[in-house]
Order: structure tokens, then sequence, then C-alpha cells
């Protein structure tokens, strides 16, 4: 007979109990290392200062850069939110094959939309420890203010985060999947959005073919956005909004992927191996 | 009173690529029982816990546990099981208290709090429960295993070689507290295990298996007798390397 002090209901459907237990889990991890906490700050720290004071010499020197202050401060924190955004997520997902704690995980009650949803709230709470001490010394030192974008920020966020979250939900499945010999993706997929999704650069700089490359993938629609944005001060709904449809399907493509990866591992038994 | 079926194997076969794991096995495991799965190395015994657990779909046939078949509705019983395997570790960073925190979280128990104390008072835990987990010796980290696997008063335990690497005094301990915990709450066990004395000791049936087959599956008392040995242990020597040569090895 069931213990009375589980509630079998509970267990069966979606719990965000467990998304918290999971949540408390990478909280008590992060808290038990500062090393760990100051890596979250010191890359994107690095990088903001080098492409700021890179604006700032250009600037002195080419009027059209001069006009559009903080273009690259803001390409470099922006695309910092994709790429640690991505982080986030698969070094949560990474910490349990370190640990050698996925068997626990995947023989409890947890579900796999419980715990991918755990790792997106801490690609959230790791970006936040990183990227707000980073946008206010990018404030403090170029007088760049990432919030001052208003509304915009909150449309670029959130197709940024979405588009992270779909990469990261795409490799943790590759990683079950294969083991730690797929963790390379989980460190370097995301520099292939980096030329292709024209963070530094407009859409027409590329060659016509890659631009139809760029045109797919969801983060092109908001740096072009965040270009009209500081450049020509318009708020390009059109580009977000585009973005949004093609996260909605990156998104569900990730999901059927990572369902399917996990399947293949329970086919194939890679689940018991979860090394290199 | 005839027990109702806690584990129900059906022709259970799992073909890797070219390699057969699992034979098409068949036993079914009486509520409250407590069954020893014995096998030599690549004789089956973790691809069969494994998809008991859920975590391997079978070639063909089927498992159910507690009336639910764990290939396709694993979630619906995960939260009533659990199990131990010195294998799989606990998070080394959290302490005690903060692992055992998320897995009760995680099977739904309610009064964690409670549960943690009475658990680590069980398990002479008390006075770790805020140590790293890493920093704890062998026999402790089985310990805080065991506490894992039993923080949800699960109604079937597997256990995967569970004093393996432990010491014979902490092992005769770990295997004391598995008894009365069995007697206590009439949970389902299933052990794999190498160690015979442990299976002797533990088990009322036992199962030995060997190239994905069973080879036998009896009580202890009654394998003894039918193989004319004096242990469990020369018992799983004549299945495993073949009778005849097992007699010559001895002579």
């Amino acid at each position: 007979m069931a213990d009375p002090a589980l509630n079998p209901a509970r267990s069966i459907a979606y719990s965000p109990r467990r998304v918290a237990a999971m949540v408390l889990r990478y909280w008590y991890l992060l808290r038990s290392s500062w090393a760990r906490l100051i890596e979250l700050i010191y890359w994107p720290a690095v990088q903001m200062l080098m492409w700021g004071f890179l604006q700032l010499y250009i600037g002195q020197n080419a009027s059209f850069f001069a006009r559009a202050s903080g273009i690259f401060i803001g390409a470099v924190l922006l695309w910092d939110i994709l790429f640690r955004g991505q982080l986030g997520f698969s070094v949560s997902f990474l910490e349990e094959m370190y640990a050698r704690n996925l068997g626990n995980l995947m023989m409890s009650p947890l579900r796999s939309t419980e715990f991918i949803s755990a790792l997106m709230i801490m690609s959230i709470v790791r970006l936040a420890i990183g990227m707000v001490p980073v946008s206010l010394l990018a404030i403090a030192f170029f007088g760049f203010n990432l919030y001052g974008l208003g509304l915009a920020l909150a449309a670029f966020f959130a197709n940024l985060i979405l588009t992270s979250w779909a990469v990261g939900i795409f490799v943790s499945g590759l990683v079950l999947r294969n083991g730690l010999g797929a963790e390379t993706f989980a460190w370097s997929i995301m520099f292939l959005f980096l030329p292709l999704t024209c963070v530094y650069y407009p859409v027409a700089i590329l060659p016509e073919y890659l631009q139809y490359v760029a045109w797919v993938l969801p983060p092109t629609f908001v740096f072009e956005g965040m270009r009209a944005l500081l450049i020509d001060h318009v708020f390009r709904a059109d580009l977000m909004l585009q973005a949004f449809a093609l996260n909605a399907v990156l998104m569900t493509a990730a999901a059927v992927a990572y369902l399917k990866l996990v399947d293949s591992a329970r086919e194939q038994g890679s689940l018991l191996q979860t090394g290199e | 009173m005839a027990r109702t079926q806690a584990i129900a194997v059906d022709q259970l076969v799992k073909v890797y690529k070219n390699v057969t794991a699992v034979d098409g096995i068949s036993f079914a495991l009486e509520a409250g029982s407590i069954t020893g799965l014995l096998g030599g190395n690549g004789a089956g015994k973790t691809t069969t816990i494994a998809t008991i657990m859920g975590l391997v779909i079978p070639t063909s046939g089927e498992v159910h546990v507690l009336g639910v078949d764990m290939a396709r509705n694993r979630h619906r019983v995960l939260h009533r099981m659990n199990f131990e395997s010195p294998y799989v570790e606990m998070p080394m960073r959290l302490t005690i208290r903060q692992n055992l925190t998320v897995f009760g979280m995680l099977y739904g128990v309610e009064d964690i709090a409670e549960r943690i104390a009475a658990i680590a008072e069980e398990l002479e835990l008390t006075e770790l429960l805020d140590r790293p987990t890493g920093k704890l010796s062998a026999g402790q980290k089985t310990r805080v295993s065991l506490a894992k696997s039993l923080i949800n008063r699960p109604e079937v335990l597997l256990l995967d070689e569970p004093t393996a690497s432990l010491d014979p005094d902490t092992a005769d301990w770990v295997r004391g507290r598995l008894e009365r915990y069995r007697a206590q709450r009439g949970t389902t066990v299933l052990l794999a295990s190498h160690n015979m004395t442990e299976v002797e000791r533990l088990c009322e049936r036992v199962i030995i298996m060997k190239k994905g087959k069973i080879e036998d599956d009896d009580t202890p008392q009654h394998l003894l007798a039918r193989y004319g040995r004096r242990t469990l242990e020369e018992v799983f020597l004549d299945v495993v390397r073949g009778r005849s040569e097992a007699r010559q090895a001895a002579q």
C-alpha cells in the first residue's frame, strides 16, 4: 500500500515542487562554491570592457560610430544573454553528469518537463548573477544604460533567452544520448550563431546565400532590432514578432528532439553509462 | 493468504545492436519478499534492474512493477520505488541534509524535516547531517545513499551491490539495517550482489543469471541441497563455470 505521507496525484502530474527541488539543488551548489559565482561575472565583464574600449576608440575616429554610441556594448551584452543563457542551462545539466547523479534523477519521479523547467529557471538565475553587475559596470565605465532600452529590452531578452533554451534543450538531449563525449557541443555550439546572427554587423554584410541562413535564426532579428533602435531610434516590433514565431518553431523542435533522444537513450541503454 | 506480485518480468529480451544482454527471462516477486539476483559480469543483472526501473526499454517482453508497465507508464509508480547503488553518487558539494531535502521533495515526501531526522537517527547520520557528502568516508557515503533510497518509504527497493567496497563490519551493519527495515515495512527487495554471504543471509530466494538467461531460481536451502554444496558461493561457481569445470577446478 502506498505510504500516506506521499501524495500520488502530485507524483504523476507536473509538479512545481519537483521543479523547486531541482532549483534548490542547483542553488545549494552555487552557494557552496565562490569560484562558480566569480566565473559567472568574470567573462561577461572582460568582454564588455574589451568591446567598450574598442567602441570608444573607433568612435573617436569615425563619425558613424560616434553617432551610434553603445552599438558594440549593446551587442556584446545581448550576445551574452544568448550565450550565457544557453551555458547557464547546459552547465546545470552537466553538473549532474560530473556528479554522477543523473542515475538518481532518472530513476526518481522527476519528469523531463520538470527537469527542463528547473534548468530554464537556473539559466535565468545564473544569467542575472553575471549580467546585472556587468550591465551596471557598462553604465559606470561607458555611460551605456542597457535598461534605458526599456520595453525593447524585454522583447530582446525574451527572444534571446528562448533561443538559448532551445539550444540548451537540444544539447542536453545529445549529452544524455551520447554521454560526456558530446559535452563539447554544450560549450561551442552557440559560437556558430556568432557570425550567422550578425551580432556586430548588419545582415546586409553577409553574402546573399548566408543571409537566407541568418534570417531563419531568431537572434538575427534581435540584433537587427537593436541596431535599428540605437542608430535610427526606431523599435521594430515586426522583427520581434518574427523572432517570436521562429522561436516557437525552434522550441518545439528542440523539445521533440530531446524526447526522441531520451527515448533513444532508453533504447540503447546509454542512461546507464553517462560517462565518456 | 497468497501475496500479490510486486514485480513481474515476462519474457524479457533486451538486445543492444548485436549483443543480447537479456534473453527471454521471466520471474515474479511477491510483495514483501527479498530476492537475490546473482550472476557474473555481463550476465544481464544491471540491464534487468534498469529495465525494472524503466531506464531501459525492452526489445520484447514486459516488466510490471506494482501493476504498472514500466516501459510506458513508469511515472505512475516511481514515487513508490527507490534504488541504491554505489555506482551512482549523491552530489558531493551538498550536505547530507541538503541532498536528502532535494530527494525528499522529488519523491513527494510531505514531512521532510521529520523524515530526515528519523532516518538520520536510524542510520546514525544525525551528527553528520550538515557535513558535505564529498567529505564522508565510503561507509558513511553508503549510509547516505541508503538514507536517500529509504526517504520515501519505498514499497519496492532495488539494491545494486549495496555493500560493495565496504569493510566487513560496516557491510554487516548495513545488512542489519536492511533486514530491520524490510521486517518493519514489508518492502519488496531485489538485491543484485556478488557477495554470497550477504545473499545467503538476507534473501529468501535466489535467481542466478548467466549470459542473459536465468540458470536457476530457488531458495538458498534448496539450491545448496540440489547442488550438494555447503555455501552459495560454491553453487554460484558451479553455475557460472559449468558444473563439470568447477568440479575439475576443485579437484
